[in-house]
């Protein structure tokens, strides 16, 4: 090849990598442009407080917001103290070649990849039936919970990793239990790294909708109870589009609002990163 | 070492954590493998892909074509969003000025987080009128595809984007040393190197493109029907799932949860597939 054919060759490259890397981004953009568009102007105080009225075509989010918090508060609730126990366990006491451990790995490295709308006929079979939750808030929340279960878990191991083993040293010299060890050195000093993975489990259960289809329901009353059924936001926008004539406002609406929630989870989880890097290295 | 007592108290109730999240996986498996039972014992399997059509109340149970729906979409997806995905990542770590790299992963990571929900009302709205006007009806597979890989981009390029990442810089300044030119290097040297995190990146996608049900469901047009053209309304086994589970009863439910088993089972299989390609190094 000679050399011109080379440079050639070379800024062809260049120039179908930045076009394809650009367009990508040109793409989302439309996307986005378009929801604020179509939403911005029913966005309003009373929007997200007000009962929705003639099937969500008037009115706000209200109660709508509420079962959603309530399904997270539930999700959380639940997978938060099972996925730090795991975690714990897998990041202190498990070497990597022993079985037990080995197997709880692989196990969660499945159930990371089981779809969600698989989750959804779990959970409406072993919550709503088996255990006679029904359609209810209490479902959709632990149906949830087992879903973000992996996440959490391999969020807060890596976040107790990451802790310099130094504490760990020292704490065995002053003749710490490891339990002390953990409660007041490694949970602490891994803190922000956790919360961070934490408020991802919680964007990522915030976004989903097909498990919820069929544990949560579609109620879209303020809910009186935990077992009562409770609409989603991501349930409120699918059926907004889908099933209701001239609801596509309100959806992009509330798939404004959604997608300015997980932002915002986007945002703090960054910022707990970002503090606890420089922590992290000073430590070293 | 001999243990205090509450470490040990401390080491079991861990154990039971893990236990409990290890056991999720296999609690989902056996609820949704009962479910079928009855179905897969009073139908038979083959029935599921010997059956001329999906009629359900007139006792036919033909999966298939909603199969090719899901294989197509989820073919077409991967085959787009890879080599888009790719020049992401290798544009971020060869391209990109450090400062713009670091903006594009961030942007990467906030699209990563978009519900499928939000990704399917957009498809709805803009995307499926743009195909109905240069062939109708609209809603078809290539929508399908079309909002399948947008959802799928932005976790390859951030994977690819990772696996490039973590090739040694030896390689690089040993291509530098012989004077390669930038894209060569990418392309003769980095790539291959860091091919099994790039398979395993994509190999993952292609699992989540399978259970995909939201944003399938809504830009589909969801018609029983092997598709001749990209144009044609198709149904996937997930959006089958979900908008039959409401009224299903009987061995029509069965047959529900046998399409949720069979989906389960080809993902246990690729997060295996995927398990050993990370496992294992590729040199060249």
């Amino acid at each position: 090849m000679s050399r011109s054919t080379v440079a050639l060759g070379e800024r062809v490259a260049t120039a179908v990598l930045w076009s394809a890397a650009l367009g990508v981004i040109a793409v989302f953009a439309w996307l986005l442009v378009d929801l604020a568009g179509q939403g911005l102007s029913r966005l309003s105080f009373e929007f997200l407080t007000a009962a929705p009225r003639n099937a969500g075509r008037q009115g706000g989010l209200g109660p709508i917001l509420v079962s959603t918090a309530l399904i997270l508060l539930v999700c959380m609730a639940v997978s938060l103290p099972l996925g730090l126990g795991t975690a714990i366990l897998l990041a202190e006491f498990t070497a990597p070649t022993q079985r037990f451990g080995r197997l709880v790995r692989r196990s969660l490295d499945v159930l990371a990849g089981v779809p969600s709308i698989v989750f959804g006929l779990f959970g409406n079979v072993f919550f709503c039936q088996v255990l006679g939750l029904g359609f209810s808030i209490l479902a959709g929340g632990l149906t949830l919970a087992c879903m973000v279960l992996p996440i959490l878990i391999r969020a807060t191991e890596e976040g107790l990793r990451a802790v310099s083993d130094e504490h760990r040293r020292n704490a065995a010299a002053l003749g710490l239990s490891r339990a002390a060890t953990i409660a007041h050195l490694l949970l602490p000093a891994a803190m922000p790294g956790l919360l961070a993975g934490w408020i991802l489990g919680v964007s990522r259960a915030a976004a989903e909708t097909a498990a919820l289809m069929f544990t949560s329901g579609y109620v879209d009353r303020m809910p009186e109870s935990l077992l009562d059924s409770g609409r989603a936001l991501t349930i409120h926008i699918y059926d907004l589009s889908m099933n209701v004539p001239g609801g596509n406002a309100t959806a992009a609406a509330s798939a404004l609002v959604l997608v300015a929630l997980l932002l915002l989870c986007n945002v703090a989880s960054a910022c707990f990163a970002s503090r606890w890097l420089p922590r992290r290295s000073l430590a070293r | 070492m001999s243990r205090s007592f509450g470490d040990t108290i401390l080491i079991w109730a861990l154990r039971a954590c893990a236990a409990i999240a290890g056991a999720v996986v296999l609690l989902i498996g056996c609820f949704v493998l009962a479910e079928s039972i009855p179905a897969l014992a009073s139908i038979g399997l083959t029935r599921f892909f010997s059956d001329a059509s999906w009629h359900p109340t007139q006792g036919l149970y033909g999966l298939l074509p909603m199969l090719w729906g899901t294989l197509l979409a989820t073919a077409g997806a991967v085959l787009l969003a890879t080599p888009l995905g790719i020049a992401a990542g290798v544009f971020c770590n060869f391209y990109a000025p450090p400062p713009l790299a670091k903006i594009y992963r961030r942007i990467l990571e906030l699209l990563a987080g978009i519900p499928s929900v939000v990704y399917g009302f957009w498809g709805l709205m803009v995307l499926v009128p743009l195909i109905g006007r240069l062939q109708p009806p609209g809603p078809s597979l290539l929508a399908g595809i079309l909002v399948l890989t947008l959802m799928t981009l932005p976790t390859i390029a951030l994977t690819a984007d990772a696996a490039i990442r973590s090739v040694p810089d030896d390689y690089r300044r040993a291509a530098a040393a012989l004077g390669l030119s930038r894209f060569a290097t990418v392309r003769r040297v980095i790539l291959p190197v860091a091919k099994s995190g790039l398979l395993t990146g994509v190999i993952l996608q292609v699992g989540r493109a399978l259970g995909e049900t939201m944003a399938i469901l809504m830009v589909c047009g969801n018609q029983v029907q092997t598709p001749r053209s990209v144009f044609d309304p198709i149904r996937t086994l997930t959006a089958n799932i979900a908008l039959e589970m409401a009224y299903a009863t009987g061995s029509h439910r069965g047959a529900l949860f046998v399409s949720g088993l069979l989906l389960l089972g080809v993902i246990v299989c690729l997060v295996i597939v995927a398990d050993r390609v990370a496992h294992r190094r590729v040199h060249v």
